[in-house]
């Protein structure tokens, strides 16, 4: 049974980030909010507080002083483990520990690692549209775009390829059902927690050339890292990159199905992809994150409790017209585009250069193999909640 | 033209490279710095503001020449 939320009537005094208003349709919200008090409040989850400009979600981005990423998922309960290093290092990490957990993971999410990936990665994008070419009908979502980060990081770590319904029922589980009380929250992640020590103990007996035998061998401060931090490293890795890049994929699909004149440009500008990649990644940023509060202060004039939950929602800095010029215009083309949709500071996605790869592929690949495309049914078109927002039933009306 | 990479914003966004992968190099984890000593090669102006334009941290300067 899930948290019962009652809907939201004011969103400056009790918003609620799950609230089914909110995952449908943020953006006037955030429009409101920032001309009305650009810090939002609530008392739900134990207090929490939503800023909606870029300045102050960068602001606190970069101010890890005072807040804390011990967790970065707002649910009912408090993290259930302790700073500095947290459940999931080095996204739950603060500083100085962060440092050396992240530098441990980042070779392997630099551009040179992640390019050797790229044909992997449109061959099993054709794979998916073999499977489903000549119907009339298609699921953006469910038949293309959630499959492929899955596939992708099952390889890099490693993990057996048929295990990809479980691995979405992990995301689902964690990322999406914060609104679950508690304990079983707790036993879901004990579920979790199971299936990657089962992983993790294979490869300990069978060390192989993947991301989970990168990390048993790797050390920081001259140390072999601890068995629970490759543990929580690869609960990061194998979780962080689904459901977020399936959203950014499907959510690009949206828009591209709803504005043919966009779909067309990309076929007859190759030249604008680069820049395609990036506007769509800031106009439909999938990703809101979340620090707590570490100790009772005046946040610009907010009265900011110790664990009051801050909501870093990127997508809505990526919409404020103080950054962007009409930012809710799509600009395929967009030449000033400082977008944040992988977030800002020392905790910026560490799978960015993976993220951008997939998706510039899983569009490349689908444009090409589907030329034209419109929204089946734009009524049948269902969002996820939360803190990762995409298309999670895309029926699109394909023209082979 | 010259341009700068402030090391200590940088957080390995790599918009930078992406958009002028002639004017940066990127190290092992991914973080940027200025090549040819920040230099801009002739013709290579434009992608460098593009580079400016486009950091979201902020990080990448254009150097006025004196």
């Amino acid at each position: 049974m899930a948290t019962v939320h009652p809907p939201v009537s004011d969103w400056q005094n009790d918003f609620d980030h799950t609230d089914p208003v909110y995952a449908a349709d943020p953006f006037p919200i955030w429009d409101e909010l920032r001309a009305q008090c650009p810090i939002a409040h609530t008392d739900r989850y134990g207090g929490a507080w939503l800023p909606v400009t870029h300045d102050t979600v960068a602001a606190i981005a970069h101010d890890t002083d005072r807040f804390t990423s011990q967790s970065i998922l707002v649910t009912e309960g408090r993290p259930l483990a302790p700073a500095p290093v947290g459940i999931a290092p080095p996204i739950s990490s603060d500083p100085p520990f962060h440092h050396g957990a992240r530098r441990v993971i980042l070779p392997a999410f630099a551009p040179q690692a992640i390019a050797p990936l790229e044909p992997f990665t449109r061959a099993y994008c054709h794979e998916l549209l073999d499977a489903v070419e000549g119907k009339d009908v298609i699921d953006g979502a469910a038949d293309y775009a959630q499959h492929i980060p899955t596939r992708v990081i099952a390889k890099m770590l490693g993990f057996p390829p048929e295990d990809a319904d479980t691995f979405r029922m992990f995301v689902h589980d964690g990322l999406e059902r914060v609104d679950l009380p508690v304990e079983e929250r707790i036993t879901n992640f004990a579920k979790l927690d199971q299936y990657i020590g089962v992983q993790i103990d294979d490869h300990v007996a069978n060390p192989r050339d993947d991301l989970t035998t990168y990390l048993l061998e790797a050390e920081m401060d001259g140390h072999r890292l601890e068995r629970d931090h490759v543990g929580g490293t690869v609960v990061l890795l194998l979780l962080a990159g689904i459901d977020t890049t399936w959203s950014a994929i499907g959510a690009s699909l949206w828009h591209l199905a709803q504005n043919p004149a966009d779909l067309q440009r990309l076929h007859d500008e190759p030249e604008v992809w680069p820049f395609a990649i990036e506007e769509l990644l800031r106009a439909y940023a999938p990703v809101t994150m979340a620090r707590l509060v570490k100790e009772d202060m005046d946040y610009e004039g907010c009265p900011m409790k110790a664990n009051d939950w801050v909501l870093l929602p990127f997508p809505a800095a990526n919409r404020d017209p103080s950054e962007f010029d009409r930012p809710d215009e799509v600009i395929l083309d967009r030449a000033v585009n400082r977008h944040s949709a992988f977030g800002l500071g020392i905790h910026r996605c560490a799978g960015s250069n993976l993220a951008r790869m997939e998706l510039r592929v899983a569009l490349e690949v689908f444009v090409e193999r589907v030329p034209a495309f419109n929204l089946a049914d734009p009524a049948a078109v269902r969002w996820s909640g939360g803190q990762v927002r995409g298309p999670r039933e895309l029926p699109l009306a394909a023209h082979w | 033209m010259r341009i700068t990479v402030d090391a200590d914003k940088c957080q390995g966004h790599n918009r930078c490279s992406q958009l002028a992968p002639d004017l940066f190099d990127i190290d092992e984890l991914g973080y940027a710095s200025a090549r040819h000593e920040g230099r801009v090669p002739a013709g290579q102006e434009a992608n460098a503001e593009l580079a400016v334009a486009n950091c979201p941290e902020y990080a990448i300067s254009i150097v006025e020449e004196t």
